[in-house]
């Protein structure tokens, strides 16, 4: 089934936030925000903005009725700077004008004195100055100590990657409109409307009930919108809660870029040794985490590092701790993957920097470590229908890795002025919030009288064909055509308490929801078929559309069945919670089983790089992906092949540049570059492993979001691969990323 | 009064000149399927397509960015947002194809990436400029491109049946909606050419203008370089090539006759922006856009070329473009001139020409290091040889003592070895965004190398330089 959206979408009819038709009346905002990254604000100059018409009030937080105070896990973060500014982009203040431009201009008069402080931009100089967001977190198995005595190879290095702009197309937004009794109803284009209803009611001093977030649909998020649209959200709704009147927000891209946090660059010193067999014996690692000036989501984001800090491997002894570092950098945030393709790259340095020195190919220490059944985790939970010795098979019998090899390097004996590269990139990925409590969902199911049927979920709808899943199981369950259900816009009013769209859960746990729900419905529905055909419950079966009794079709419709439940004063609609059974994680000790299951999968990855240019190209991605039991494979498939494409983009060529005040350089299209068509492999193939897989995933189908962006890290050691093939002096530096900048450097470095 | 057709509509409106048509159709018109991504040209989720009347009666459409288009440069033509491509009932063949291929996920570019690629349906010759470049300025963050690539190939395989520019066949395949028939009559009815009220600053395509400073040029009347006689025209007389300042990236591209001189100049302009800001930016942007690493810039400095700029007075100048560039961002030009045209001589049997282009992300990029030589050999003597090279300086250089260290000189390994020392003290590049200043050093040498690499390879090969 392709995703519901998209007739409308290639119609240009699905509405996002900037296309809702505005209200009578409706003003627009704009962001001052600090140009500064770390200072005390002694004046803020507003009185020349005020003075040019149409602009009808600049607000501060001098205007906040309820509390300065939107962090979410620690209380480190304020909606509008008071009396410091800790990052350049951090908003100061909120110009509503008459119209967007207007506002825009009146931006343009607003200056700030300021003493100015120097700004803490890297992680090394946060940490010698011990400017942490939280202590630091360990996770520890076996003893490290006592293992390096009985390793044969003990190597150490250095391994970085830096940040990442979400860049999706749709930048942040909201559209906040008053309701009778002081009530306020947000559009908004965000990941969490619970989290924009819970921290809003805080900051207005209102409760909860009074505020209702709506969401249609995101033009994208990658995590950039599950805290992050938060602020402009409550913006809007603060202006509201003054004016009465309807206030609209749309970042620019400019603003987005200065404004919000990206993914987390981290820097991490690393130690790893093996026996002479190849055994990875043990693994430190200490990880330098740039997270920002404020908490917002590092303390999830540092566990999931710490969770993945082994990757595919079984490691006997391993310590591995985050340092959460605290800078003058806008708060870094979620990003597909929450931290754990920073961890997984730190590992597979390591293993590459011993094959390098080892001189044989990292395969071979991959291969002979691949996790296998009941093996533990640092964290205590073991490993369970671990399918990565399948993957790896069925790759080699597939793909033939050990011919590609032969013919990387038979295209290197032959040609002058390009070179090949090769990699494997084995994958596997907890699912579940690392934090239990968000573990659960809620559906609410109306079955209408004349038989369409209406859903809602707490899932936001981003490009990920959520709705699309929601409805097949829906379908499936009550035996009816898709056409008949609708799936709502996620609207706090109709399903309450939830957990943001992210950690690839979001199928799993509202799924079941909806199952459920629709469980309950059909139930009652077969009931009343029973009841009207004067047969036992359980001869009666809906397919098609149609009562069934056993095998044999009866005139009743599907229609007609619920019309009849309906005049027999049966309930249509039904409401159903889910929270995942089995997860549970102590903190304090680092230890459980945080993860209902986990996604396996392998990457093969060639590039091919011009020995004069130092550009690149990638060859092919083949890839062997743990599925489950895929419900929508093309949209599976879809969903892997945008994560790889956006892994490539983090390894190879996404650069964020801040100068030495926190000022980003790279803060537009032009300076920041995300892979466009021609930068994306010339191809990708998937073959859909089909494992048993785990009831916890919603009919069997694994959840896919997030696990297929690390396949994108092959494309930065293929790469590597490729420059020592032209030059064997090459220092292999594990700096992600590996921009032309940096090949053609290590091309030609001595 | 600007006056055009948009979808079936006949507007005519008094805005000024250089309002915003990206803005004029979410605002004004409330046509919403055409996205804000970026407002910079850089991600094509309001593309639209603009149709002008040709000699023959016939519509020709391209691609453009709406976010940095004039309202004045539609003037007469005919505007075509999504909304003008949905037909009443079911998609069209492009909407289709992205559709079946599960080329949309968040939805967000998809109508951009469906106007480019019906933009590439309607073009005359389908062949010269692949699906894939029509696509070049459209960016999408959540589908990897394969599943889009797919629906290229779906399209294209419907498109090889097409074998004239004929309306008539596009709407019977369903790529555009009946109504594209009464356009033609439209536009002829509008009679364009009731020049439209030029006055303001100077706009060529608005490539670089409405980057910078689109806030002030919004609420302003510009004056259209197009609406100048023929500032479009590229012809050759005798041996020289004439191209307008006027004239496009694109209008450059379908110049036929210049691809004999230059073989691989579809390989050299796919480097430059996207299909859609080709289709805008003139020759005459480029060059008074000064920027170091403009591309024209440097493709021209290295065929030598002469630019001739008009004054108000009817008065005018031939000047070399070497000497155009007088330091950064600063250009020999005066309050009140405008450059006509750029001309140079057309290559000869025993010149060799190439251009290299280098940046962070091959397309739709700018530059980090380019370069372009021109060299003609007579009797393996270097009897002539012009080098370029962008973003190793101020301004978009021309390396003139290293041409003239080799010129006369043996073409030989070891001259073109000794003149880079020569270019090394050429050049002074700085660190920026682009790339550090080593990094520019090695890459003006690698393209510097890569020129005779390429063309003669006999000489001197990878090797030599490593
Ligand atoms: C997304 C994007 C990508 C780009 N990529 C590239 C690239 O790869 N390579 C590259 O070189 N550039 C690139 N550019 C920059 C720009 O497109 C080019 O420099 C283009 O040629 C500018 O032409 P224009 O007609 O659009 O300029 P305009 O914006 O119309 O004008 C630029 C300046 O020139 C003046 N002007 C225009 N014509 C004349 C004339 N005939 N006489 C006197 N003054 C005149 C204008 O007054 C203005 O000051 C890119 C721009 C964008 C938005
Ligand atoms: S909005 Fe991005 S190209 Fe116009
Ligand atoms: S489908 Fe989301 S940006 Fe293309």
């Amino acid at each position: 089934m392709k995703n519901i959206d998209s007739i409308n979408h290639v119609q240009g009819k699905s509405i996002f936030i900037d296309d809702i038709t505005v209200n009578h009346g409706t003003l627009y905002g704009v962001v001052f925000g600090s140009p500064f990254a770390y200072g005390k604000i002694t004046k803020l100059n507003i009185e020349d903005a005020l003075k040019i018409e149409g602009v009808i009030r600049i607000f501060t937080y001098h205007d906040i009725p309820g509390v300065n105070q939107i962090g979410a896990i620690i209380q480190d973060e304020t909606l509008f700077a008071e009396s410091e500014v800790h990052y350049v982009g951090q908003p100061i203040a909120l110009i509503v004008a008459e119209t967007e431009k207007i506002a825009q201009k009146a931006r343009d008069l607003i200056y700030v004195d300021l003493d100015e402080y120097d700004p803490i931009i890297e992680v090394s100089d946060a940490k010698e100055k011990q400017q942490f967001i939280m202590p630091p977190r360990t996770f520890k198995l076996g003893d490290t100590k006592a293992a390096w005595n009985n390793c044969e190879h003990i190597f150490e290095g250095k391994a970085t990657t830096g940040g990442q702009e979400h860049l999706y197309l749709e930048t942040q937004g909201s559209y906040a409109i008053p309701q009778e009794n002081g009530n306020i109803k947000i559009f908004s284009s965000t990941q969490g409307p619970t989290a924009i209803q819970k921290i809003g009611a805080k900051v207005l001093g209102i409760p909860m009930n009074k505020i209702e977030v709506d969401v249609v649909r995101l033009g994208g998020a990658f995590g950039g919108k599950e805290e992050q649209a938060t602020l402009w959200a409550i913006m809007t709704a603060l202006a509201v809660y003054h004016l009465h009147l309807p206030v609209k927000l749309i970042l620019s891209r400019n603003d987005d870029m200065f404004m919000t946090g990206k993914r987390h660059p981290y820097e991490t010193q690393f130690k790893i040794g093996l026996s002479g067999d190849l055994k990875i014996l043990a693994f430190e690692a200490d990880y330098l985490q740039n997270a920002g000036a404020s908490a917002d989501l590092s303390p999830a984001i540092t566990e999931r590092t710490l969770f993945h800090s082994t990757n595919s491997y079984f490691v006997p002894n391993v310590k591995a701790t985050v340092y959460t570092c605290k800078t003058n950098l806008p708060p870094n945030t979620a990003f597909r993957g929450f931290g754990a393709p920073q961890g997984i790259f730190v590992i597979e340095a390591a293993i590459n920097h011993a094959s390098n020195k080892l001189n044989i190919p990292a395969r071979e220490i991959q291969k002979i470590n691949l996790l296998k059944e009941n093996d533990e985790f640092p964290y205590g939970q073991a490993a369970k229908d671990v399918e990565l010795t399948r993957i790896w098979n069925t790759a080699q019998n597939n793909f033939n890795i050990s011919k590609l090899e032969k013919e990387v390097s038979a295209f290197n004996n032959s040609n002058e002025l390009k070179r090949r590269g090769i990699s494997l990139t084995p994958i596997t990925f907890g699912i579940s919030f690392t934090n239990t409590m968000m573990n659960h969902a809620r559906a609410l199911v109306h079955i209408y009288q004349d038989g369409s049927i209406g859903i809602s979920t707490g899932a936001v709808e981003m490009g990920q064909s959520v709705n699309t899943k929601m409805v097949q199981i829906a379908a499936k369950v009550l035996s009816v055509v898709p056409e008949r259900i609708k799936i709502e816009s996620t609207n706090t009013t109709r399903v309450a308490n939830t957990s943001p769209t992210a950690a690839s859960s979001t199928a799993d746990l509202n799924g079941k929801a909806v199952q459920q729900a629709c469980d309950a419905l059909l139930k009652r529905l077969k009931s009343t078929a029973a009841a009207n055909l004067k047969v036992k419950e359980d001869m009666i079966h809906l397919r098609d559309e149609a009562v069934f009794i056993d095998n044999e079709k009866t005139s009743l419709t599907w229609e007609q069945l619920v019309w009849k439940a309906f005049a027999n004063r049966v309930s249509l609609t039904e409401n159903c919670h889910y929270s995942t059974p089995k997860i549970y994680f102590n903190k304090a000790k680092g230890k459980g089983h945080p993860f209902s299951y986990h996604v396996y999968g392998l990457a093969i990855t060639t590039v091919t790089v011009d020995c004069i240019s130092g550009s690149h190209e990638v060859d092919s991605v083949k890839i062997v992906h743990d599925f489950g039991k895929s419900m929508n494979q093309e949209i599976d498939n879809g969903q892997i092949e945008g994560a790889v494409v956006q892994g490539i983009g983090w390894m190879t060529m996404e650069e964020i540049v801040f100068d030495e005040k926190g000022r980003l350089q790279s803060n537009a299209l032009s300076t920041y570059k995300i892979p466009d068509i021609y930068s994306a492999p010339n191809s990708i193939e998937i073959i859909p492993l089909e494992t048993e897989s785990n009831d916890e995933a919603i009919l069997k189908s694994k959840a896919v979001g997030e696990p297929p962006f690390i396949y994108g890290i092959g494309s930065f050691f293929a790469l590597q691969d490729a420059i020592r093939a032209f030059n064997p002096s090459y220092k292999s530096e594990f700096d992600a990323p590996l921009t032309p900048e940096k090949v053609l450097l290590g091309l030609y470095e001595e | 009064m600007i006056e055009f057709i948009l979808n079936k509509e006949h507007i005519k409106t008094e805005i000024p000149s250089g309002s915003i048509l990206l803005d004029f159709i979410r605002q004004k018109k409330h046509l919403t399927g055409t996205k804000i991504g970026c407002r910079e040209g850089d991600c094509g989720a309001c593309t639209v397509l603009s149709g002008s009347l040709n000699t023959e009666g016939k519509v020709d459409y391209k691609a453009i960015t709406s976010c940095l288009t004039p309202i004045a440069s539609v003037h007469g033509k005919h505007v075509v947002t999504i909304e003008g491509l949905n037909l009443t009932d079911g998609l069209t063949t492009v909407q289709n194809a992205i559709k079946e291929n599960n080329a949309t996920q968040c939805g967000f570019c998809t109508p951009g990436f469906v106007v480019s690629l019906t933009g590439y349906a309607l073009n005359k010759n389908i062949s010269i400029t692949g699906i894939k470049d029509s696509i070049s300025g459209n960016i999408c963050r959540c589908t990897g491109y394969k599943s889009i690539e797919k629906a290229t190939e779906d399209i294209t395989s419907i498109l090889v049946e097409k074998n004239n520019h004929s309306t008539k066949w596009l709407i019977e395949r369903k790529f555009v909606p009946e109504y594209f028939t009464e356009i033609p009559g439209k536009l002829f009815d509008i009679k364009a050419k009731m020049k439209i009220n030029s006055k303001g600053t100077i706009v060529g395509g608005g490539t670089d203008l409405y980057v910078t400073r689109a806030n002030k040029f919004q609420e302003l009347d510009v004056d259209l370089i197009s609406e100048n006689d023929n500032i479009n025209k590229i012809f050759i007389n005798k041996n020289t090539c004439i191209i307008g300042a006027g004239a496009t990236v694109s209008d450059i591209l379908n110049f036929t006759r210049l691809h004999d001189y230059f073989p691989e100049l579809e390989n050299y302009f796919k480097l430059i922006s996207s299909k859609q800001i080709r289709n805008m930016a003139t020759v005459g942007g480029n060059l008074v856009n000064a920027s170091p690493i403009a591309d024209l810039a440097i493709f021209f400095l290295a065929l030598n070329s002469k630019i001739n700029i008009n004054d108000k007075q009817g008065g005018n100048r031939i000047i070399f473009l070497k000497d155009f560039f007088k330091g950064y961002k600063s250009i020999d030009i005066n309050d009140g001139e405008i450059i006509q045209e750029i001309t140079f001589e057309l290559p000869e049997d025993d010149q060799y020409f190439n251009f290299e282009k280098v940046s962070k992300r091959t397309h739709l990029d700018i530059a980090s290091v380019n370069s372009a030589m021109n060299i003609s050999i007579k009797k393996k003597l270097i009897n002539d040889i012009y080098l370029s090279a962008g973003g190793v300086s101020p301004i978009p250089l021309f390396l003139k003592n290293t041409c003239s260290f080799l010129k006369g000189k043996v073409l030989s390994s070891e001259n073109i070895q000794k003149a880079h020392c020569v270019l090394k003290e050429e050049i002074t590049p700085i660190s920026d965004v682009r790339g550090s200043k080593g990094y520019k050093r090695l890459l003006i040498r690698q393209l510097y190398y890569g020129h005779f690499i390429k063309l003669f390879p006999d000489i001197i090969n990878i090797y030599d330089i490593k």
